[in-house]
């Protein structure tokens, strides 16, 4: 948290003695940005806090926790996989899992295959690579989600 | 019932702090880095270099894996190697500088740096995988 107030103080002051035009243009665009994403933001805050209220704590920690083992990854690789989570959304949910007792290796699956495997865009992927690069860069990143994960595992 | 808002508004509280902060920062880099200045600098050779480039510019804008397919097909026609069409591809996906401030937000620098470093090595590897083994007849259509 702290490092990222110093951060922004840093780079708005660098930002603004360097060019106040350019500083105010791009403070506009990061609040145009953040209103268009605020009511996907909103609406995921509620259903986090509808399934939190629904599953309790030690169902989310026993599959997805540090002892729920090979099941816990691959079930974050699978959900991962076939969601359509944009990052503003999945950092906070990750967050939040994290505060939950999830460990650290299912929450990096997660993110990973999240951002790199695509089910629901397959077929346009397809459209555009083939079918045959499409399938194998998407079980690769798959496979490349996980081995992402043990890794980060070795370290938290 | 009640529970829920309950945490609604505690998760908010979280959040919600953040946020100004993050979009401050994407937007003054958005400003100061537009992809068109790192595409001007593309030399799509084959060694390091080109794979730096690629990288760079892969990671100056945030978006959902389908919005690079495009790009990758204008990298295609460019004359961008396999390896490097792949390698894109991944660094859009998981190394968007625009996205860091949420994971440092959210899961601190530990996590933001060792995922970073990680994703690099795997999709590096994967654009050398699909090299070897799409290689000769490997194409990019349009997407039409």
């Amino acid at each position: 948290m702290q490092i990222l107030i110093i951060a922004a103080i840093i780079c708005l002051a660098l930002s603004f003695f360097a060019d106040r035009g350019k500083t105010i243009a791009g403070i506009k665009r990061g609040g145009v940005m953040l209103l268009r994403i605020l009511p996907a933001l909103l609406l995921v805050v509620f259903l986090v806090s509808i399934f939190i209220y629904l599953v309790p704590e030690k169902v989310i920690t026993g599959y997805l926790g540090s002892n729920s083992g090979a099941m816990g990854i691959v079930a974050a690789a699978l959900i991962g996989s076939v969601s359509l989570i944009p990052g503003f959304v999945a950092f906070p949910l990750a967050g939040i899992l994290i505060s939950k007792g999830v460990s650290y290796t299912v929450v990096a699956v997660f993110i990973t295959s999240l951002m790199m495997v695509g089910t629901l865009t397959l077929p346009l992927e397809i459209k555009y690579f083939g079918r045959k690069a499409a399938i194998m860069r998407n079980v690769l990143s798959f496979f490349g989600a996980i081995i992402i994960g043990l890794l980060m595992g070795v370290f938290f | 019932m009640w529970k829920i808002l309950d945490n609604f508004f505690l998760l908010l509280r979280e959040t919600i702090f953040f946020l100004p902060l993050m979009f401050l920062l994407i937007g003054l880099f958005d400003v100061w880095v537009p992809r068109e200045k790192i595409e001007r600098h593309i030399g799509y050779g084959s060694g390091l270099a080109g794979m730096f480039w690629v990288i760079l510019l892969a990671v100056a804008q945030p978006g959902p894996l389908y919005g690079a397919f495009p790009v990758a097909y204008i990298l295609y026609t460019k004359g961008a190697s396999v390896r490097n069409i792949f390698i894109y591809l991944g660094a859009f996906s998981c190394m968007a500088i625009p996205m860091y401030a949420f994971e440092i937000g959210f899961l601190g620098v530990k996590f933001w740096f060792l995922r970073l470093i990680f994703s690099l090595l795997v999709f590096v590897s994967i654009g050398f995988i699909m090299e070897r083994f799409v290689g000769e007849d490997f194409r990019v259509r349009e997407g039409r």
